[in-house]
């Protein structure tokens, strides 16, 4: 490393953003294999998708604020669903924290200087752009917009007139991506932990990264394949799924879901990691069941893939089946629970710092909770088959999704801002921002359980008189939602351009990104360190933090 | 830090000084991958089961449609094939740069071979009519036309994936021939060889399948 300008002693250092490296400008980072760099321009890509889909969700709300037609027709309406979901699960909540945050911070955090094949990282990022370049491409061209929902149900996606086979292709390319990056990580994982740093050393969000990368990589080639099927069915007719050719929809359900339930511990799981760094920072307290946490991330990494019926409960399956589709979801139940249990644990008798990432994960605990119990509802046979394709589910996905994952990618950008770019936000409007966001929040999706124990059906663009007031109240609630959204992201491009200095542990951290400058150098280290203690080990907190690295 | 990943700068490029080698880490990448193609294939396995499950008789009088022999050939050239594959990465290990870059071409014709006589299969039922939608297949039971569907969807992804394979494979020739893959640096020819092997062992699970269980 002779050559390298990057820390000139004392301190005075270059960050990676002011490297000079063969490329500069805009070149400087699309040619750029620095995982820090990577991981950027992927959290700034799921951004502008996350507000994109926020702004069809906001349509989608104001036409359901009376009866009838208000601002678009059923066609337009089925579109905005689709693509709403698709932008929402394949482009904004899969790549999600792995790819933004993961990419960032797994390779300082396991006290490497880059993951294991930067190339290949670089390679993903392309992928992951071409696949949301041609989901929007696709609607343009051929018959218009899909609008199977983002499940792509047979025999629907084989019939409808509407350009399937391009978004279809998009969200193959989307899984090879984060088949690649899965890959990559566990190679990380497994080759480039720093001296001393143990597996039982690791901070908890690379083991839920460790979890994750399995899942992505044991369940997107069968979503891979399931694709390729209803593509060659549309386009040559082969018959696999078509009933008129002796094939089976509900095999392509079975297939859409081997990958798909799991999918959605792909979604959660990272996120799950990231709650279980912040906790323990903001306790100033070694994390309650270090080892539960991490074995429980396995543990619902493994069953999560055995699981996949419990959405086709009312799709046409054996009594047998079902019932042990049912059992195993509540089983999964458990894992989740040691986690939440654990966290709470942490926080008993600790001398709590209520910043702004804390509150997120409060809110979050909150949310997620309220998802994971209606779950269970839904899990239950008798229960589901009255709630099945109403808006309670839509609600429950909402809680677990968005009140789950999406608010700790929140809370994750608000912990690690000032590490990545080197500055700090104001906290003020950040709180109140989340204040907002949770209230709307509860307003609009609270609603939803009720309206669908009620009866209102999912994926419609109009519905029954009797429902208006309960929708109206919902709109609203998105309203003052997004409100909420947009002060907090404009709260932090205030901060990227005039936000104070940040030093290099702001919130008293443990784990190694806190040991080095924000931001952090090129290469990370100036030496690669040794790990002597696990990483929320409090009582040895001065020794770590003021070891130079 | 791992025992055999090593720094070397001089292999830096863009902005990266520190780009190290690790031939374990590289080998466990592909091992990872091979384990996703597997996953791949695996659920049109599961399909074709449950399917033969479905219409066991109808499968068994359109298995009768394929040609054993043409089948046996295209397995005979593909593990012969993979025996050319070890004998090339053998031969760079101990140094023999020009049997290697021979037993790498080798292969390259088998898996050109492999292609031309699925090129001869697939037009005869292509002239009988026999492919999605074909007249020759819409005639027949539903049974027949799902295992036609299967059959083009399987070999024609297999297919693909030879082809795959020769591209890789040329890529190591070329990369041998500009000594960039040589005797201290094997490892990439080593993960072709095990993409090969994989497509090897696929035909392997599809040859009996399609063509022996009448
Ligand atoms: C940002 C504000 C959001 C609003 C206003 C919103 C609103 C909606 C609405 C109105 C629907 C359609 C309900 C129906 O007619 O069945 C919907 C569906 C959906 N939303 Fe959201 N949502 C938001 C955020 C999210 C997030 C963050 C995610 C996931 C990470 C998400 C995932 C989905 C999915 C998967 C569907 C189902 C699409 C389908 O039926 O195919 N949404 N959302």
């Amino acid at each position: 490393m002779a050559d390298n300008a990057a820390v000139a002693g004392n301190g005075n250092y270059v960050d990676f953003y002011n490297y000079k490296g063969k490329y500069s400008g805009i070149a400087g980072w699309l040619l750029s294999v620095d995982h820090k760099r990577i991981g950027l321009m992927y959290l700034y890509s799921m951004v502008t998708f996350f507000l994109i889909g926020m702004t069809l969700g906001f349509f989608m709300r104001l036409e359901l604020w009376s009866t009838g037609q208000d601002i678009m027709g059923p066609q337009t309406y089925n579109a905005l669903f689709t693509l709403h979901g698709i932008i929402m699960i394949f482009l904004v909540i899969i790549p999600g924290i792995p790819a933004g945050f993961g990419n960032f911070f797994l390779p300082i955090q396991i006290g490497a200087e880059d993951v294991s094949f930067p190339k290949l990282n670089l390679t993903s990022w392309y992928l992951y752009t071409i696949g949301g370049l041609m989901a929007v491409v696709s609607l343009f061209v051929g018959g218009g917009p899909i609008d199977t929902g983002w499940t792509f149900y047979a025999p629907y996606s084989i019939r409808t007139g509407t350009e399937v086979i391009l978004p279809l292709l998009a969200a193959f390319i989307l899984g090879f991506s984060s088949i690649l990056t899965g890959l990559n990580f566990v190679t990380t994982v497994h080759r480039l932990r720093a001296p001393g740093m143990s597996f039982f050393k690791m901070p908890l969000f690379v083991w839920s990264l460790y979890s994750t990368a399995w899942i992505q990589i044991i369940g997107t080639p069968v979503i891979g394949i399931t694709i390729i099927l209803v593509m060659l069915e549309r386009a040559f007719g082969i018959g696999v799924f078509d009933p008129a050719l002796g094939g089976d929809p509900i095999l392509f359900q079975h297939l859409f879901w081997i990958y798909s339930h799991p999918a959605v511990y792909i979604m959660i799981l990272p996120a799950m990691g990231v709650v279980s760094e912040i906790i323990p920072t903001f306790c100033r307290k070694t994390i309650f069941g270090y080892g539960a946490i991490a074995m429980s991330s396995l543990a619902i990494a493994f069953v999560g893939t055995l699981v996949w019926g419990h959405h086709m409960f009312t799709s046409g399956m054996s009594d047998e089946a079902r019932w042990i589709y049912s059992f195993l979801t509540f089983i999964v139940a458990l894992p989740s629970g040691v986690k939440i249990f654990n966290w709470v644990a942490t926080m008993h008798k600790a001398s709590i710092k209520p910043e702004t990432p804390f509150l997120f994960v409060m809110a979050f605990i909150f949310l997620f909770s309220i998802g994971g119990l209606t779950g269970l509802v839904l899990g239950s046979l008798a229960t589901d088959v009255h709630l099945h394709d109403t808006y309670f589910v839509v609600a429950h996905f909402h809680y677990v999704m968005f009140g789950g994952t999406i608010f700790i990618f929140f809370a994750g950008l608000h912990y690690w801002f000032p590490k990545m770019f080197g500055r700090m936000y104001n906290s003020k409007i950040a709180n109140t921002a989340l204040a907002l966001m949770v209230v709307g929040f509860n307003m609009l999706y609270f609603t939803f359980f009720i309206l669908g124990y009620l009866g209102m059906p999912r994926r419609y663009y109009d519905y029954l008189p009797e429902f208006q007031d309960l929708h109206r109240f919902a709109t609203v609630g998105s309203w003052v939602m997004i409100l909420g959204i947009i002060i907090m992201i404009v709260n932090l491009i205030v901060a990227l351009r005039k936000g104070d200095k940040a030093p290099a542990n702001p919130w008293g951290g443990m784990t190694l990104e806190w040991t080095v400058p924000s931001p952090p150098p090129l290469t990370n280290f100036t030496k690669i360190p040794t790990v002597k203690y696990g990483p929320y080990e409090y009582e040895h907190y001065e020794e770590v933090v003021n070891n130079e690295h | 830090m791992s025992t055999n990943a090593t720094h070397t700068a001089a292999e830096s490029h863009d902005a990266h000084v520190h780009v190290h080698r690790d031939d374990y880490g590289a080998k466990m990448g592909m091992w990872l991958f091979l384990f996703t193609e597997l996953l791949l294939f695996g659920g049109l396995f599961i399909l074709y089961m449950a399917y033969r499950v479905e219409y066991i008789q109808q499968f068994q009088i359109a298995a009768k449609e394929l040609k054993v022999y043409m089948g046996g050939v295209n397995t005979i050239i593909l593990l012969t094939s993979s025996l050319t594959m070890v004998l090339s990465i053998v031969a760079l290990q101990r140094k023999n740069v020009q049997a290697s870059i021979f037993w790498l071409v080798t292969t390259i014709v088998f898996a050109l071979g492999f292609m031309v006589v699925k090129y001869f299969e697939w037009s005869d039922k292509f002239h009988h009519g026999i492919y999605p939608k074909g007249p020759g297949l819409m005639d027949k039971s539903q049974g027949e036309i799902i295992f036609f569907g299967l059959y083009y969807t399987m070999t024609g992804l297999h297919g693909l994936h030879v082809i795959i394979g020769v591209g890789l494979l040329t890529a190591m020739l070329i990369q041998i021939k500009r000594n960039k893959v040589r005797p201290d640096r094997f490892v990439p020819l080593e993960n072709a060889g095990l993409y090969w092997h994989l497509v090897d062992l696929i035909w392997i699970f599809l040859f009996p399948l399609f063509y022996l269980l009448h």
